[in-house]
């Protein structure tokens, strides 16, 4: 319909919707968007009945595993997927928040080993509403408004 | 990798718990047993702590292992700029086992992922220190006869003290404690502990000065109340003599109830505790060379 005018429609591919607006480019650079070969295209600050306000990316050709997709739920917990196969919506997914984290964010504890040396962080999710993350390595808890993203 | 470490206290299970409190009371009984012989220990310590180094080198040396290390990272490759992965790398092609002390938390955590042999965590910043703990325990048990059924009061710095954390998680293991908790408001239990216990319904109590409450205590835990812990000056002033643990008010307390204190003291154990039999602190440092002589033992599956 009228989003349809905003941000134009992909043959295949992946729509990401309901992104909360301050979220859109962590979710690109979660998604590692930035070095896609194919066409992108993304809206911010579109219209939404339940959010106010939201984001929406559009990504041709592109379909995600749910390891990979779920990680972008750390910063749009309520985002949906729908895959587009021949201008058709095949299949709706949301993303689902993962028991553990890994790379992504940093860990928020200053005297952390993963903020000195060359680690890939993990966290084991606690809770997801709101998201609270225990780091494997100094067994800090991380909140959300704590999150570092790299 | 495959090896056993021990990291945090949680790694063990209960029955880890109960089989180095066994170990440990067989290595009292008779500590020259040369279990490590022919066997090389590192200490490497990238932060000083002489206590904790002398309590697991006399360990090492009663079961007869060699020892190589460092006492501080100053004399060692960490000064010129080496990471701690590629020192836990090196030493962990020479030696049998690494016990390490590091300023960082999760370092060791981090060495025992990149180490070939079990490490052993004397102490991560602020963390863990699991030794600490399993030997607070077989303190416990060497007094009290059992880790069931004990009132535990802790008192002083609940809240940074990880001495009091550790101790806290581990007792959740053993039947029915009860916990007694003693400390200035800003130095309280966190709350995520207090929630831990209510959802186990467990049993705690929080008083915020000393009373004759501690007439019901079999043991009582005293920590540091530590003056840069406070942001307010003024704070730390009217505090640090509320949690002074004096010999009269022992006057009431149950006859076999002990006092253990990590150590080092400053002023919170008055010295005229020091004579009263239910001072234990000074044997509770004695207890860490068996312990840790049951921990290496266990870990390297020589028991
Ligand atoms: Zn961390």
């Amino acid at each position: 319909m009228e989003k349809h005018l905003k941000v134009s429609a992909i043959k295949d591919g992946t729509v990401i919707d309901h992104i909360p607006t301050k979220a859109l480019f962590k979710v690109i650079k979660i998604l590692k968007l930035e070095d896609c070969s194919q066409m992108v295209t993304f809206g911010n600050n579109l219209d939404s009945r339940a959010m106010g306000t939201k984001a929406i990316i559009k990504i041709a050709n592109r379909f995600f595993a749910d390891e990979e997709v779920n990680k972008i739920a750390l910063v749009a917990p309520h985002a949906k997927l729908n895959i587009i196969r021949d201008y058709a919506v095949i299949e709706k997914k949301v993303v689902e928040t993962p028991k553990e984290i890994r790379g992504i964010v940093h860990c928020f504890n200053p005297k952390c080993i993963t903020n000195a040396e060359n680690i890939t962080t993990s966290f084991e999710v606690l809770s997801d509403k709101p998201i609270t993350m225990k780091c494997f390595y100094c067994e800090k808890i991380t909140s959300e408004n704590e999150m570092i993203f790299f | 990798m495959n090896a056993k470490s021990l990291i945090s206290i949680t790694d063990f299970t209960k029955e880890e718990y109960l089989k180095i409190m066994r170990l440990a009371e067989d290595f009292e009984a008779n500590p020259n047993q040369k279990l490590l012989q022919g066997k090389v220990i590192a200490t490497l310590f990238f932060e000083p702590s002489t206590r904790t180094r002398l309590s697991f080198e006399t360990a090492i040396n009663r079961l007869g292992g060699k020892i190589i290390g460092f006492s501080d990272s100053s004399s060692s490759s960490v000064s010129k700029g080496e990471t701690l992965h590629d020192t836990i790398k090196m030493v962990s092609n020479y030696a049998d086992m690494i016990i390490m002390r590091h300023p960082l938390e999760g370092s060791a955590r981090y060495a025992s992922e990149v180490s070939s042999v079990p490490v052993i965590n004397a102490g991560d910043g602020a963390n863990q220190h699991p030794s600490q703990t399993l030997l607070d325990m077989y303190s416990i048990i060497k007094t009290q006869g059992t880790l069931d059924n004990i009132n535990l009061f802790m008192v002083g710095d609940l809240k940074y003290g990880r001495t009091v954390h550790s101790l806290l998680m581990a007792m959740l293991q053993f039947e029915n404690p009860i916990f007694n908790f003693i400390a200035p408001a800003e130095l309280a239990m966190p709350n995520e502990y207090k929630i831990l216990l209510t959802s186990k319904g467990i049993r705690y109590f929080e008083h915020s000065e000393f009373t004759d409450i501690i007439n019901a205590a079999d043991i009582i835990y005293m920590t540091r109340v530590q003056k840069e812990r406070f942001i307010d000056p003024v704070e730390y002033e009217k505090v640090k003599n509320v949690y002074i643990l004096r010999n009269e008010m022992l006057k009431n307390t149950k006859e076999n109830m002990r006092i253990l204190h990590p150590l080092p003291r400053i002023n919170e154990i008055h010295t005229d505790v020091d004579s009263n039999p239910k001072a234990y602190y000074f044997t509770q440092a004695k207890n860490g060379v068996y312990t840790r002589m049951a921990i290496i033992a266990h870990l390297l599956n020589l028991k």
